[in-house]
């Protein structure tokens, strides 16, 4: 397996200028970024009506932003490589932008947010760059602050590349320590490629966590989804409150968490009058 | 840096600051860079905003007489209201210039539009 990134220098050296733009304009990494992001803002559990504001931590050039402002929200976000911002001031993204530290904490004043993603980035706060830093206490200081820059029903998640069991355990332990709920949902876990680590955290109390993609019970609801997307393609989105559209919607609620009612053969059905 | 970040950013996380709020903006170059008025973006951000911080950035912008000093009742019904905030909050660019910790004096640039929040080892 390649090296990992954050072994090699630590952040704000290893995404100096050239690496900010060979990984900016990386087509793969780009549509990998878009739907790691899409599924982190999924697993926000917001309403899709409304228009919030997010907190993108680790933004770089603005890639995982992008699917923030497609769907209509304000974001910030924040990183460590001025060569990274810099991508994104050029990409001209619709986020604001701010030069910081995760480990040094979140320099928002209290329920500034919404959400919160973070798209490949943790990682990076679970290495020791310099002779000073703690990893153990750098993530506190960072969950802690990122927890009262929340509002008090908001969730953060966050697409991580954990090295080994006891990074998922230390990045928990603070997680859990610093005031959030929530824990991990892991993504196609039996597949080698596609196989990806949500740290879902909650601010308000303990709620039931979101079901993770590609499990085995899940199988069925794959192939669901991928037939809902070849009829989407071909004939835009459902007719609302048609069997499809509320389907789709139910679906939307169980990745997301929430209560639904199980699909039967009644679900979209014309009530008759008779009541 | 928008104004609506602005009134977001604090510099508690010096060691020994307590509040860190409203860190005082001196503006060196701006630029203003129109975008579609969108009201419910505006009320979204309402709750969130310190008041007197819109006032003070508003000042820093010389707009103040756009601006109530006090928090009006009922913003979300006052559309000229909403558009001269939507103008403040989210058209008025920081290119250039420099917020400053309300307890230590430490200085935090803003160079290329972004502020530098990074702090050294010593002052965390
Ligand atoms: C793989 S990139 C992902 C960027 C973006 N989220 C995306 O999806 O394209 C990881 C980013 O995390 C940032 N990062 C690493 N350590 C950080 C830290 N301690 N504080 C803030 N940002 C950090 C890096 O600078 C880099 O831009």
């Amino acid at each position: 397996m390649a090296r990992r990134p954050e072994h090699s220098a630590p952040p704000e050296i290893f995404y100096n200028d050239d690496e900010a733009k060979k990984y900016s304009s990386n087509s793969r990494i780009i549509e990998i970024q878009v739907e790691m992001a899409e599924r982190a803002l999924e697993l926000l559990n917001l309403d899709e009506d409304e228009n919030y504001l997010i907190l993108d931590i680790g933004c770089g050039s603005g890639l995982s932003g992008s699917v923030l402002e497609d769907n209509d929200h304000m974001w910030i976000g924040i990183d460590i490589s001025k060569s990274m911002l810099d991508i994104a001031v050029d990409r001209e993204v619709e986020g604001d932008l701010v030069l910081g530290d995760m480990g040094q904490g979140m320099p928002f004043k209290p329920g500034t947010f919404d959400g919160a993603i973070s798209i490949s980035a943790l990682q990076w706060l679970c290495n020791a760059d310099k002779t000073s830093h703690n990893p153990h206490k750098r993530l506190y200081k960072f969950f802690s602050t990122l927890f009262s820059s929340l509002t008090r029903t908001a969730r953060a998640v966050f697409q991580f590349y954990p090295e080994n069991a006891d990074q998922i355990e230390m990045v928990t332990t603070q997680a859990m320590k610093a005031g959030f709920y929530g824990g991990i949902v892991v993504d196609y876990p039996n597949s080698t490629k596609a196989k990806k680590y949500f740290l879902v955290l909650m601010t308000g109390g303990a709620a039931p966590m979101p079901k993770a993609l590609g499990s085995e019970e899940d199988e069925k609801r794959i192939s669901y989804i991928k037939k809902r997307e070849m009829t989407k393609d071909c004939r835009g989105k459902p007719l609302k409150k048609s069997r499809d559209w509320i389907l789709a919607k139910k679906e939307r609620r169980r990745r997301q968490g929430k209560d639904t009612r199980p699909d039967t053969k009644y679900t979209g059905r014309k009530r008759s009058a008779r009541f | 840096m928008k104004l609506s970040t602005y009134n977001f950013l604090t510099s508690k996380a010096i060691k020994g600051v307590k509040v860190g709020y409203p860190l005082k903006l001196t503006i060196a170059k701006k630029d203003v860079v129109e975008t579609e008025f969108n009201p419910t973006f505006i009320e979204r951000l309402l709750p969130k905003l310190d008041w007197n911080t819109v006032y003070l950035a508003a000042q820093t912008v010389d707009l103040a007489d756009d601006i109530p000093q006090e928090q009006p009742a009922a913003v979300a019904d006052n559309e000229e209201l909403l558009q001269r905030l939507h103008h403040l909050l989210l058209e008025i660019d920081v290119l250039e210039g420099q917020l400053e910790c309300p307890e230590t004096g430490r200085v935090f640039p803003i160079t290329d539009g972004i502020p530098n929040m990074l702090l050294n080892e010593d002052e965390v």
